[in-house]
């Protein structure tokens, strides 16, 4: 028997990353690397500074110090700067960035409202990362649309339907329709079953492990509720006052977790 | 398999100690200097009494606990690889195509249809739908699992019935190592021998497989040798559970 192959190629490294608001507010000296395929978890109280990092990961805060380097995939489209198609984030200009987040990124918020247009229809939403890329045929767009309502659990009839008038659980669900349309080479999830109800949770989480697996999208995911890291990450951070305390296999942080922290964090947890 | 066959599993000088930070750096050593090889085609069953850490060796060498001391190595024809050693990342590669785990209990993802729980490992290989399904159809049918079932959540079955599922889970990957955590205990006679010929199949087609039965006429069937645990705890004869107070703690 060969051995087999366990190298990934890397996708997003933060070194030594910082953005603080004020001592231990914010995140602080981070460093991570998240290879192709995987699912990261970022756990972690309120205030650990998880949604800070994600919003410096995501291009939407520059950090005070440190590098967010992606590993772009080897297709024509956005223009390199560097060797091997790495792009420091910071690095390149405002426009490249937004552009970035927009053709080959993604970023699920806890809000459905803040990821979605309310005002135009679903299918409209759906289409708009589409559209961005240059797809301009109504009849595609329209049929991606009612695709993606589909495999998110969304009835396709309802696709003239404005989100407004969608349930909470509903519209989170297009969100994410919304985003993975574009199939992303790289996605961001803020706490993506937070406000949710327990029974719809669940749907979006069998939902989202699906995705995950069949797309094989590489996720960098946040959220405070271990039950939703232990079902989706492949590995986790824990982070504590801005800075990273303990790293590895989901399994191994929720099963033998080595610092005080996350054996207070783990033990802490009821389990109904 | 015969005696010319390279151990796939070393383990040599294996120790595991949890430091408790919630009381007062409490070190608890559970295991010490544990050795073993396991060859392709061969089932070793691990014995003691409960709590003697059968199932933490099997944690850590499928990479759910880490491992404190010692070294653990898987062969293969180009070369070993040190699993103590091994990033994170790593693991989800070896554990989709390498190791595969049966655990005492079956954690459900809600929702997800039994026959779609055992598919899974095979659908992250990137099998065919409607290969795995098929497979994972006859996996179920053979554990005797009433077929009006295979389309529900396993949340509401049986102790029995969840078990089955998880062994359809764990061997429909076919890995070259199998770790078993009492896969038989909540079984009936009939489907106990069900997962004994599964076993016995497993040993033919060259996996090694290291495992936890207590029911003696299983292990009698199934293990080529037994594993006593109990040489590997740490300081026999210590008492009050073989604690140490503080030692690991900073």
């Amino acid at each position: 028997m060969k051995r087999p192959e366990l190298e990934r190629p890397p996708l997003l490294e933060a070194r030594d990353l910082s953005r603080l608001y004020g001592p231990g507010k914010g995140c602080e000296a981070i460093d991570f690397t998240l290879h192709r395929g995987e699912v990261l978890g970022i756990v972690g109280e309120s205030g650990s500074g998880k949604s800070t990092l994600l919003r410096v990961l995501s291009g939407l805060e520059r950090p005070d110090t440190g590098q967010v380097v992606y590993h772009a995939r080897h297709e024509p489209g956005l223009e390199r700067t560097g060797d091997d198609d790495t792009i420091d984030l910071y690095a390149i200009g405002e426009a490249r960035r937004r552009a970035l987040l927009r053709m080959e990124w993604g970023l699920v918020h806890q809000n459905p409202r803040d990821g979605l247009r309310l005002e135009v229809s679903a299918g409209a939403n759906i289409g708009e990362r589409l559209m961005a890329l240059g797809e301009r045929h109504y009849g595609q767009l329209r049929a991606a649309g009612q695709d993606w309502m589909g495999r998110v659990e969304l009835d396709p009839q309802r696709i003239d339907d404005a989100p407004r008038t969608f349930s909470g659980g509903m519209q989170q669900r297009l969100q994410i329709a919304r985003i993975l349309v574009t199939r992303p080479n790289l996605v961001f999830m803020d706490e993506p079953t937070g406000g949710l109800d327990v029974s719809v949770q669940a749907r979006l989480l069998d939902m989202l492990r699906t995705l995950v697996r069949e797309l094989g999208l590489s996720v960098v995911l946040v959220t405070h509720d271990l039950a939703v890291a232990r079902l989706l990450a492949h590995r986790l951070m824990v982070m504590r006052r801005g800075r990273v305390v303990e790293a590895g296999l989901t399994d191994q942080i929720l099963d033998d977790p080595q610092h005080a922290y996350t054996q207070l964090l783990v033990s802490s947890v009821l389990t109904p | 398999m015969n005696a010319m066959t390279r151990p796939l599993l070393r383990v040599n000088g294996l120790g595991k100690t949890f430091v408790l930070h919630g009381q007062a750096g409490l070190s608890l050593d559970v295991m010490q200097g544990l050795s073993l090889t396991l060859s392709p085609g061969e089932c070793q069953v691990l014995v003691g009494r409960s709590g003697i850490g059968k199932s933490t060796l099997l944690k850590m060498l499928y990479g759910s606990y880490r491992i404190t001391r010692g070294y653990v190595s898987l062969h293969f024809d180009d070369g070993d690889l040190d699993l103590a050693e091994l990033p994170a990342h790593a693991w989800h590669s070896l554990r989709r195509d390498v190791i595969g785990y049966v655990s005492q209990f079956l954690r459900c993802v809600p929702r997800v249809p039994a026959v779609e729980v055992v598919m899974e490992p095979l659908l992250m290989r990137g099998t065919d739908p409607d290969e795995a399904r098929s497979k994972a159809e006859r996996l179920l049918e053979r554990l005797n699992l009433p077929q009006r079932l295979w389309e529900l959540p396993p949340g509401t079955f049986s102790g029995g019935e969840q078990q089955r599922v998880n062994i359809a889970r764990g061997v429909i990957g076919e890995h070259p190592l199998l770790l078993l955590d009492e896969p038989t205990a909540s079984l009936d006679a009939a489907n106990r021998e069900v997962v004994v010929e599964l076993i016995q199949a497993a040993k033919c087609r060259g996996v090694a497989m290291l495992g936890i039965f207590h029911d003696e006429d299983v292990r009698e069937r199934v293990a080529d040798r037994l594993l006593p645990l109990d040489d590997y705890m740490p300081r026999p004869g210590m008492d009050k559970g073989e604690i140490r107070r503080g030692e690991a703690s900073q």
